[in-house]
Formats: structure tokens, sequence, C-alpha cells
């Protein structure tokens, strides 16, 4: 089969195939749900319930704040017993609405679905934004916004994400195959939103299944799927776009810049939910994984559930667990307990024991230049690392750290194990500062 | 032989003849207040007056466009001179010194996390705030050592940012530098301090520090004019901060020290032995 792909990256073991063949299971509803306000890329949404309100699953708990902002909803029935701080997945006390769950996981009455062949793009898009729709690969940017293109940017091709390039995570995978249809049937409102008929569904090439599934659900809606070779970060939007088209997303530009809107393969579902259904996003599926887990599993999971409850689901863990990270080993982040709860960029849940752990010093740059040629997005990272480390913001900048994503390949292959990302984060955050301040 | 000597010495005299022109042309006028100033300032150009090095200071005062008080390392005496040289009044601020506030290294507090990657206090605070269970205090990664232009700053083994006073000049980098804003500036006669950032409950400050400050009201309670509390944190009130000392001993988590007479657990630390002179050993130090 063509492969198609981009210049850079790297190869890390994928480690799919504990979860790989297990079905999607629903997680049963725990006692309480901690729902925070801010699960998305943007401003944070007010709350509009206070403790001692019932209310039902699916209901507005939290209105959006800004364009680029999401409502959120109350992901089961139940009475809410706080408004309060509490430990959010980035490791500070945030605010979030905590619900008792009554136990009948009622929806609301009044979600209604919708034939979207009635209904004009704005109306669907109005329709998506209420829904608390964001993008479910893990960046939670608003979908709404990525489907408000400006009038001058004419967008002729809708590219969907299956990719999924992380390691471990096996989410997107199992719902390619187990519900490609409600796939493409979001794939068919979003390309209404947008007026687009040119569709691309990107796999990568370690999941056949997927590809054939997909290709074959998509035949009919003339969608086509295009197999991608197995490397880290192919999932990373502007790198698919770069493999699938060969277009080049300009230094701080958006895809629309090119006449591309990328859309991961869960929200598409998510999407086909919120108008056929009518409900919002309250509920996704998460890969819990990693070498310290009992077994390994996919499970569609209430937004709020904590992860202690989620481990639990998979019959706990093998040994004691040092180290666990939400979302994908590359870009995932590191949580400080299980306190926190699952919220709509969780991805996958990954545990590790000590002895899984690698614990070497970093030692210093030999200028070996494999971060150069690992970099996606053909940044120097050494260079700009130290820049960063000398406080010399202005050079860093003059490199173009802020280009830098953050996926991870340049610390991944550094065989001082530097730890270079962090090394750029702080170097975007030193020249945002320095800008703010100016 | 000859034709090369006169050619070349010919050439001399036209490049001669055309350089001592030029520098007549386009002589630029300096001010000489402006060397005399530039001559006086402490020359380590660390930037605290906020102008490009002591001599964007010098042209800024000359120009009228600086206060000619805003040199911190040089202290009270080159605020004399410059006045002397501007023909204006020496009004010398009170000089102020860096306090790190905070005792707690990394033997006396705990810890959320195991940090491993850059070392950097910027850097490690955006991972959840930082790897010490204390919201507050120093993370010992060592930023403002880095930051300071007259190594007055140093870190000691278990980790907490320590300032020499002798070295200090006021000049505030650290400060700036610092993602906790646990270094003050205070002012450079008072040595008795609250080393403690944490408005934490006491409950709360004892879980993960032995000797933060717990809110007791005790320092308050036995020198009331000295101390006050804010929201569970006790500061000396540098106004009326005379008899800030007798509360020492009473602390019950020793987190009120007098620099004169000791300072945390250190090797590298002497007490102090003068009254502070803010400033002009720095300057004289550096210049040799």
């Amino acid at each position: 089969m063509n492969q198609k792909t981009f210049v850079g990256g790297v190869h890390p073991a994928d480690s799919k195939h504990d979860s790989d063949t297990k079905p999607i299971e629903a997680c049963p509803l725990p006692e309480q749900l901690i729902i925070p306000l801010s699960q998305h890329i943007g401003a944070p949404a007010e709350a509009l319930v206070k403790a001692g309100d019932l209310v039902f699953k699916g209901q507005t708990i939290a209105k959006a704040s800004a364009f680029v902002s999401v409502p959120i909803h109350a992901s089961t029935s139940g009475q809410v017993i706080a408004v309060e701080p509490r430990l959010h997945p980035c490791g500070k006390m945030l605010p979030a609405i905590v619900i008792e769950a009554d136990g009948e996981d009622h929806w609301d009455p009044s979600l209604e679905g919708i034939d979207p062949a009635q209904w004009t793009g704005d109306e669907l898009r109005q329709r998506i934004s209420d829904a608390g729709i964001v993008g479910m690969g893990g960046a939670t940017f608003p979908t709404h916004v990525k489907l408000s293109p400006p009038e001058d940017k004419l967008i002729d091709t809708l590219m969907i994400n299956g990719v999924e390039c992380e390691p471990y995570l096996t989410a997107d995978h199992r719902l390619m195959l187990e519900q490609s249809d409600k796939i493409m049937d979001g794939i068919d409102i979003l390309r209404r939103v947008l007026g687009v008929k040119h569709t691309i569904v990107g796999i990568e090439s370690n999941k056949p299944d997927a590809i054939a599934c997909m290709a074959k659900a998509g035949a009919n809606h003339g969608i086509q799927v295009q197999a991608l070779e197995v490397k880290y970060p192919q999932g990373a939007e502007k790198q698919l776009i770069d493999a699938l088209l060969g277009r080049e997303v300009p230094s701080a530009g958006l895809p629309m810049d090119i006449g591309v809107v990328v859309q991961n393969v869960a929200t598409a579902a998510a999407v086909s939910d919120a108008i056929r259904l009518g409900r919002p996003l309250v509920e996704r599926v998460v890969t819990i994984s990693g070498p310290a887990v009992a077994e390994a599993k996919n499970l569609r999971v209430r937004i709020g559930t904590p992860l202690s409850f989620l481990v639990q689901q998979c019959g706990g863990n093998k040994y004691e667990v040092s180290k666990i990270i939400m979302g994908g080993p590359m870009m995932g982040q590191s949580q400080l307990s299980l306190d926190a709860p699952a919220v709509r960029g969780t991805s996958g849940l990954l545990l590790f024991g000590e002895k899984d752990l690698a614990k070497i010093e970093a030692g210093p740059c030999i200028r070996c230049g494999r971060c150069v040629g690992a970099c996606p997005l053909h940044l120097l990272p050494a260079t700009i690392a130290s820049y960063a480390t000398l406080g010399m913001f202005d050079e860093a900048e003059a490199h173009s750290a802020l280009d830098c994503m953050e996926c991870g390949c340049c610390t991944y292959i550094c065989p001082a194990t530097r730890p270079l990302v962090q090394t750029l984060r702080h170097a975007k955050g030193g020249i945002l500062a320095k800008r703010r301040r100016s | 032989m000859l034709s090369a000597v006169l050619g070349l010495g010919q050439i001399g005299l036209v490049a001669a003849i055309a350089l001592g022109w030029a520098s007549k042309k386009f002589a630029v006028d300096i001010d000489a207040r402006e060397l005399d100033i530039n001559e006086v300032l402490p020359g380590v150009n660390c930037g605290a007056c906020g102008y490009p090095g002591c001599s964007g200071y010098a042209a800024a005062i000359v120009e009228g466009k600086a206060a000619i008080t805003l040199c911190p390392p040089g202290g009270g005496d080159v605020v004399e001179h410059i006045a002397e040289i501007m023909g204006l009044d020496a009004n010398v601020g009170e000089p102020l010194l860096a306090v790190v506030l905070c005792q707690g290294d990394n033997r006396k507090t705990t810890k959320k996390y195991r940090y491993l990657g850059l070392h950097d206090c910027n850097a490690a605070s955006k991972i959840a705030g930082g790897p010490k269970d204390c919201p507050a205090g120093c993370l010992g990664l060592g930023s403002c050592v880095a930051s300071c232009p007259f190594e007055a700053i140093e870190m000691t083994a278990d980790g907490l940012a320590i300032i020499n006073r002798e070295l200090c000049t006021g000049c505030g980098h650290c400060i700036d530098i610092c993602p906790r804003q646990v270094i003050r500036m205070t002012p450079a006669r008072e040595t008795v301090h609250v080393l403690c950032n944490s408005h934490d409950k006491g409950g709360v400050v004892r879980k993960y520090c032995e000797t933060g400050c717990i809110g007791c009201n005790i320092c308050k309670k036995t020198v009331p004019e000295a101390y006050k509390i804010d929201k569970f944190l006790a500061r000396v009130d540098y106004d009326h901060a005379e008899h800030a000392a007798l509360a020492i001993e009473k602390c019950p988590p020793q987190c009120i020290r007098d620099f004169k007479t000791a300072y945390p657990e250190s090797s590298h630390f002497r007490p102090e032995q003068k009254q502070p002179s803010a400033t002009l050993c720095a300057g004289k130090d550096l210049h040799g």
C-alpha cells in the first residue's frame, strides 16, 4: 500500500497490543463526578449551577464565556454538591462542579436530535458549539472555532485524523472499528458546515483493520482513506497535512491559511451524536494501559470520572505505580495522583512502575544533531535550548522557538537525555512574557 | 624600492589628512558631565536603573530623563557624586537589601513529585506549580543565583537560596526572576525577618514544612508594634521593628531570624559583623 509521510519524526515502540483488540466497554457510573470548568483551550466556562441544584444528564451546567470557549454539561443526573477548586489534571486546584450521581442517569428530556439535511451550516455550527464539542485528539481546541474560517480563507479540504500516533493509545482505533458509520455521518455533517466536498481520512498503517473498515464505510460517502507510515508525530495537524497534501502551514499560521480543516475521528463521532441525537459531549473513549495496569482496556468514560475509578475498572495496578500519565507518553501530562478526573481531552491513562522508568541523568549536549534531524518542524532544538538556558530569549525567538509544538521528538531522541522540550517550552514562556512586558 | 617608499608615504599622508578632517567634521559632542558620571558609576552594567548599562544611565541623567537615585549598586556615595556633578541636591533614599523569606530547604520540606527536568525555577514552577508541596517557598533550583550580577546569592547543599548581605547591592534582579516572589526588598538596616512566605493555614503549613510560619500570633503578642499578621503569615513591620528581635526565641517553628547573630544552618554564611553600609563595598570590590 502506498504510504505517505512527512520529513523528520521518531519511531517509538507503539505498545498498542495490550489494548488494541479490546472492544470499547462502558465504564460504570461512579458515585461522584468532578467536572472542571476548564477542559478546553480558551476561556474557562462560567458555572450556571450551585450546590444543591438537581441536574439532568446533558444539562448545561456552565456556559461559554467567550468565542473561544465552550459550555460544559452534566455527565449524569444527580445533585450538585459543590462548586469549588478541585485537583485538575494540570496539577493545580481549579474550579470544578462536583455532582453526586443519583444512579438514574436520566437524559435531559429537552434534548432532541435533528436531521442535518434540513438545517443550514450556521445552525449546525451553533448546535456543535452548544454541545461543547472540542478537538478530542487531546488538544481540546473548540471545534466550532475551527469550523468558522474567516470569509477570506477558502477551505477546500476536510481532513479527518485517525492516525493515533501516540504509543499505547487505541481509543480512536477501536472507535473506527466499532463506529465507522457514526464517524462517516459526523464527517458528512462537518462537510455540510464547511461546504467542502474533498475529504481525506488519514490512518497509520499499523491499523490495517481500521483502514479497511473506514474505507468500506467511506465508499458510499465519496471519502478517501489514506494509509500513512507509522511514525510519530504523524497525527500532528501540520505533519498530517504535509503528508496527505504536501502543503506547508506557514510559521505562526493555521491549517485554514492553506485551505484545510483537520478534525479528529472521535470529534466527528461526537458531532454526529450532538446533531442526530442532540446529545452534548459528556463522555469519551479512554485507553487505560501501561505496564503497571492489571488489564488494559478501552472504556467509554463519563467526563468527570475520577482516574482512580478507571484504574479500579481495569483490575487495579499490578505493582506500585510511580508515574501516571494522562494522554500518550510523548505529549501526555504527568499526574500528581489518581484523584484528578478524566476530562474532555483525556485520550488515555497510563500507569508505570519504578522499573519501567528510565533513570538516566541528563548529560551535556554533544552536538550530535539528532534533535535537528528528528524535529518535524525543522527547528534547531539544541540551539534554541542553549539560548533559553542562558536567558537569551530574543535569539531563541529569532530561531523560531514559538513554532515548537512540544511534540517531544527531540527529548526522545537525545542520547544525553536532555530535557529539550521543557527547555523549549521555557523559551516560549520567556518570549511571550517579554512580549507582554513591552 | 624608493618608489614604493614614496608611494606608501603619499597614501599615508592622504589618509592622515582625510582622517584628521573627518574627526573634526563628524566629531560627536559629548557632555563632559556624562563622562564624569560614567566614571563614578560602578561600571557593572547591571541594568537595575532600567537603562542599557552605566553609560546609558549617565546619558539619561545628563539629558534630564532619569533621576539620580536609580543606581542601587552605587548606593549613597554615587548619588552624592552625581549630585555634585549635576549641581543638584543629593537626596539619598534608604538603602535596600534583598532577603529570601524562606528557610524550607529540601530537608525541612516535603515534595509533591520528583523533578528531573531543567534546572530552572521558572521552568519547574510551570509543572503543577513546582515540585514542593509549599506553594510559596524557595524552589532551590537557582534561577536567582544565575541572575545576580554581583554573585551575592548562593545555593546551599540542601537547596535554599541565601543572599550574602555584604555583596548584595539591592539591584532587584533576583526579585524579578523568582517565580515564587519569595525574595523581597527590605531596609538594609533591618536584620530581623520572618523567613516564610506561605499564606496557608498553620495546620497545612505544618504538613509540608518544619519551619514555616503557622500564624500563631505569638510574635505579635510579644512585640505588638513590630509584627503584622496577614492571612496566617507574620511579617515584620519595618517601620517599628526596633524590638522585633525579642520574639525570636518565642517563635514555635523558629522562622524569625536575626541576620546579626544567626542564619539558617549554612556552611558558607558568617554572622554579620557590622551594619551593612549597603553598597559601596560592592562597587569598590568590583573595581578592585
